[in-house]
């Protein structure tokens, strides 16, 4: 099967890069190479609805920041002052809450994380479900508009709620359990295990995706990005269709906000901002649009490179002349520039 | 014979212009039937209406005795209905044989998940849309230019494709909007052959042509528009005579 063959390349070059880390004792480079999984599995998502649908989302970090959030307040917010309900007795009977104690040795009851995880995922998907019914009918620059709209919604919401932290965001959200022995959390000692939690879960959604877009949808789907009419006569259900990428990449954002909230130990209201909506959309362009392996190793390189702060105060900036450029240049993506034209090229001089 | 189309008092308003008035026709099963008429008579606003693509003002499109009305166009393609374009409208990005397994997909199924895991009868069924889209190219003498990127293709090629895509939805009812617009001669010749060739595929053809000697040459029935209205129907022999029709044909020359 070709089409995994570079997903065989991808988990070589993981396991490479943490056994050089761990040699040359550099191994705090995977903290970042962690933390730029997960929002590269964000690009990938947005990549997909972007890229091949061709419908664009200036609310993406509102989706991340939704999952983050929900799981964050969930696993942190103590319930123990309503530990009479019967609604919490029987969640707490079923499971889906668990008992311990604060730092100075208080009572705490909170969400069960992956019960958490299940509902910040779910919400979130159900919100893309409601916001693309309507938003989804929109076009070109009225769509980034109402997507935009939203990501804004999302982030005032967070910086002026109480139970959100605002300003500060939410702060020591416990580790999630994944499998007994193996959770998503940033402790110093669960570094390593944490890269592969991570890059297990990027390889997972590389695969789903490439699947996806290999399959009659994804020939659906560009079809939608082609032109919505004549794909309509076509058959393919387009409004539908475009509903359903739009969750799937809505939840696969919440999905990795989830993860990373954990992984850090909070989340901060910054991630629900309108740069980091602007960030993922100017990867996924310089990335390639239709291209999920340029998404992925632009995601990976640019945010790594971010998060080590090698763009200094200019972080933001850098990625908005990343966006005026492509548009101005390349609209179509920088990688696939004249694909087709050298393709043919390559093809005409074998003759 | 039970007719496979009906169009009923069928009315489209542009604004103030009526581009499709009162018209009703029928079209029989296995029928090759045409539209003719000049330039803005309202032929591929018919088209638009029969597809969907456009709401109708008032009338009915009745397909296999059922009422199109308020359907979307991928329910009507999904019934049965395909069509072509008089401006091709083939899917920019996607090779010829892309474009053509697109036509496979309402008679295909797997969905997102499906999609997504990959499930043997996914894959199957996507090998069986390969197959049965190239085994179309073959039909029209382009399985060559399958890997090429379709609107890179020569006008005539373009054409081919649109047919090819059209034909891999296994209509019941195939709509033709000037089919060999653009074409030369040969190739004229050639679309002439193909559309009396379908009809062996138990396909319907409604199809809207300017070029006379092709519709006199293989159309059953002739339904003849002008400014929105049906003034005639009949044989090609019958139309042919009709002082109606040569009046406004005489009228406006360059259309005949
Ligand atoms: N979307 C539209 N909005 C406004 N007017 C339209 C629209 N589509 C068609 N018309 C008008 O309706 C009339 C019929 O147009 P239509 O395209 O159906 O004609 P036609 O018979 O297909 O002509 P041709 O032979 O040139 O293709 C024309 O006057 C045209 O300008
Ligand atoms: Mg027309």
């Amino acid at each position: 099967m070709k089409r995994y063959l570079p997903l065989f390349v991808l988990l070589a070059l993981v396991v490479l890069v943490q056994l050089v880390t761990s040699w040359t004792h550099t191994t705090y480079y995977l903290t970042q190479l962690t933390m730029s999984a997960y929002y590269s599995l964000v690009i990938i998502g947005l990549c997909l609805l972007m890229g091949y649908a061709g419908q664009i989302s200036l609310g993406h970090a509102g989706f991340f920041a939704i999952g983050g959030y929900l799981s964050a307040t969930l696993t942190t917010h103590n319930l123990v002052t309503y530990q009479d309900h019967t609604l919490i007795v029987l969640l707490k009977k079923s499971g889906c809450l668990v008992a311990g104690q604060d730092l100075y040795g208080g009572q705490l009851l909170v969400v069960q994380p992956w019960v958490a995880c299940l509902v910040a995922v779910g919400v979130t998907v159900l919100i893309a479900f409601l916001i693309g019914g309507p938003v989804l009918k929109l076009k070109g620059h009225y769509l980034a508009m109402a997507t935009l709209g939203f990501g804004t919604i999302v982030y005032r919401v967070v910086l002026a709620n109480r139970l959100f932290g605002e300003a500060d965001g939410i702060s020591s959200v416990p580790p999630f359990p994944l499998l007994p022995g193996v959770a998503v959390s940033g402790g110093f000692g669960a570094r390593v295990s944490n890269y592969y939690i991570a890059w297990g879960l990027v390889l997972i959604f590389m695969i789903l995706l490439i699947n996806l877009i290999n399959s009659r949808v994804g020939r659906a789907l560009r079809a939608i990005h082609g032109s919505e009419e004549a794909a309509n006569a076509m058959g393919v259900n387009t409004a539908g269709y475009k509903l359903k990428i739009f969750m799937l990449s809505a939840g696969v954002a919440a999905l990795a906000g989830v993860f990373l909230t954990h992984y850090n130990g909070g989340i901060g209201p910054s991630e629900a901002g309108v740069m980091k909506s602007v960030r993922y959309v100017a990867i996924v362009a310089v990335g390639g649009m239709a291209s999920i392996w340029g998404a992925l190793s632009m995601g990976v390189v640019l945010n790594f490179l971010s998060l080590r702060g090698v763009f200094g105060s200019y972080d933001d900036a850098v990625f908005g002349v990343i966006l005026i450029v492509i548009m101005l240049f390349a609209p179509e993506g920088l990688l696939r520039l004249k694909l087709f034209t050298r393709l043919k090229k390559l093809r005409g001089g074998g003759q | 014979m039970t007719p496979i189309l009906e169009v009923k008092n069928l009315n489209r308003r542009f604004g103030g212009l009526k581009a499709v008035s009162d018209v009703s026709f029928a079209v029989t099963e296995n029928q090759i039937k045409a539209v003719i008429g000049p330039n803005g008579a309202g032929k591929t606003t018919l088209f638009n209406l029969i597809s969907g693509a456009l709401p109708v003002d008032s009338g009915q499109v009745l397909f296999q005795g059922k009422p199109l009305q308020g359907r979307q166009p991928w329910q009507i393609a999904t019934a049965g209905i395909a069509r072509t374009y008089q401006n091709i409208k083939l899917f920019p990005g996607m090779t010829a044989l892309e474009n053509v397994m697109i036509g496979r997909h309402s008679r295909t199924r797997s969905g997102f998940i499906a999609g997504m895991l990959n499930l043997p009868r996914t894959w199957k069924e996507e090998r069986d849309i390969r197959e049965e889209s190239m085994a179309l190219l073959e039909l029209l003498e382009i399985a060559e230019l399958a890997d090429s990127e379709a609107i890179s293709l020569a006008f005539g090629q373009q054409r081919a494709v649109e047919f090819a895509r059209a034909l891999a939805a296994e209509p019941n009812l195939l709509l033709l909007d000037e089919p060999a617009a653009g074409l030369n001669m040969q190739e004229t010749a050639e679309v002439a052959r193909l559309i009396s060739k379908i009809r062996e595929r138990k396909i319907t053809v409604l199809l809207v042509e300017h070029d006379m000697s092709l519709v006199m040459d293989i159309s059953d029935e002739i339904v003849v528009l002008s400014f929105g209205q049906k003034i005639a129907e009949d044989v090609p022999t019958a139309i042919q005579q009709n002082p109606e029709v040569i009046k406004i044909y005489l009228g406006d020359g360059d259309d005949a």
